[in-house]
């Protein structure tokens, strides 16, 4: 049942695919943790256009699911749009828009969190509104939700499979193409299974560890 | 250039029906195992919390497409063969179900310990202390989560179109092969589709907090 020759044969091959995986997911991560500030302080504006339609559109993007938008951004957009992008790109946008809508959730907690008279205190000092956010809320609103924000690249690391259905060549389709030249199924997929255990188990036992530290410094 | 709806939705019906089964098919087992694994992993039994503790943190590392694929393509190599369905639903119930576990287990933990000494003091078996006192009072807890947890149920749903179930998804994808110049128009229904579902959970699980809660 499990041919140890095989599975050294292929082991080449998949490793060069995570390499894929991980590049998509750590670009995926870095957008939604910038889009997700962004509609975080959007939510918070004056304008209560931008405040409600920033609302609806991440209660939309929240209630679909990320392959529909992925085949939305593929294969619709390039008929809309005078612009192509690659599958890799596609895959990219896509999971930095739909994690963003969950990462500015976490934000808005991490700023609800830095107590009201950091805010009274900015103003006394007559601080302009780009250095308090800057200088003062975000240095204290961002280090608590790191620990959070952690588990979100986890999420976004096990989503990376979902790409494959646009045509990026990452671990599990890379694992696919393998199953249907040999015709040998179950080592492609169990060791596809475990390098992804693998990794998201170390980024958490990594992340439990960072949390601890953040603790410690919080409270020394 | 009209766009033509109607010619979409005998085949959209069909998909839309048989996501409804899955999700409704997958929110059971997820149910189940969610209630049996956090209850596990607060027993006293240290084997039964081993064995929720391993479950929980195993499936919350693993991927679900990975999962899906494993359970459709190479468990039959082992002599196990599922129906395309009944692989969609075990690999969701089983991935949803661990994240469940988490929720119901933070529930238990969540009710303040005077309701344990209280019902301690008036000499409550273990238990009517577990059935009248701590679950309602979780179950008030759960639900808010829970609806979140739910509407990721129903969008990872959609992942079963890989295995080439006729889900919404599915069909969507075929009837794009028929009317390929409507690709935008059909997508976008599609993301309708399921944002309706998915509030219609939110709304369902809204109702349902206020009946349990109304003792508050």
């Amino acid at each position: 049942m499990w041919n140890w020759s095989y599975a050294a044969e292929i082991l080449p091959t998949l490793l060069n695919a995570l390499l894929v995986t991980i590049g998509a997911t750590l670009a995926g991560f870095v957008l939604a943790s910038i889009l997700g500030i962004l509609i975080a302080l959007g939510r918070r504006s004056r304008f209560a256009v931008l405040r409600l339609g920033l609302q609806g559109i991440v209660n939309f993007i929240r209630s679909t699911p990320l392959l529909v938008q992925l085949f939305f951004l593929y294969y619709s957009l390039p008929m809309i749009l005078p612009i192509s992008l690659s599958a890799f790109t596609t895959g990219v946008i896509g999971l930095g828009l739909h994690y963003a809508t969950y990462l500015s959730e976490v934000y808005r907690s991490g700023i609800d969190a830095v107590p009201k008279g950091q805010w009274e205190a900015a103003t006394a000092l007559d601080l302009s509104p780009v250095r308090t956010w800057f200088s003062i809320i975000l240095p204290q609103a961002v280090p608590p939700i790191i620990p959070i924000m952690g588990n979100y690249l986890i999420v976004i690391l096990k989503e990376t499979p979902t790409l494959s259905a646009i045509t990026l060549v990452e671990l599990l389709l890379t694992a696919k193409n393998t199953a249907s030249v040999s015709y040998r199924v179950f080592e492609p997929y169990t060791i596809t299974g475990i390098l992804f255990l693998v990794i998201s188990l170390l980024l958490s036992f990594g992340m439990a560890r960072l949390e601890k530290r953040l603790n410690r410094r919080h409270t020394a | 250039m009209s766009v033509p709806w109607l010619d979409w939705l005998p085949l959209l019906g069909e998909g839309t029906l048989i996501t409804i089964k899955i999700a409704l098919l997958s929110i059971a087992v997820a149910l189940c195992l969610s209630a049996l694994a956090g209850l596990g992993s607060t027993s006293p039994i240290i084997i039964i919390r081993i064995a929720s503790r391993t479950y929980i943190e195993l499936f919350r590392a693993c991927s679900l497409l990975v999962l899906l694929f494993w359970v459709y393509f190479a468990l039959p190599f082992v002599g196990v063969e599922l129906s395309k369905l009944w692989a969609g639903v075990l690999a969701i119930g089983l991935n949803i179900g661990a994240y469940g576990a988490e929720i119901v287990r933070s529930a238990i933990f969540a009710v303040p310990k005077g309701q344990y000494e209280a019902s301690l003091a008036l000499n409550l078996t273990p238990t009517e202390r577990t059935w009248k006192i701590i679950i309602p009072q979780a179950v008030a807890r759960m639900i808010p989560p829970m609806s979140n947890l739910l509407i990721e149920l129903l969008k990872s749903t959609s992942l079963v179109y890989f295995i080439t179930l006729s889900d919404l998804t599915y069909e969507a994808m075929i009837i794009r092969n028929n009317y390929y110049s409507y690709t935008p128009y059909i997508f976008a229904l599609l993301l309708g589709i399921y944002f309706v579902l998915s509030s219609s959970i939110s709304i369902t699980m809204r109702i349902l907090e206020r009946k349990f809660t109304a003792w508050r």
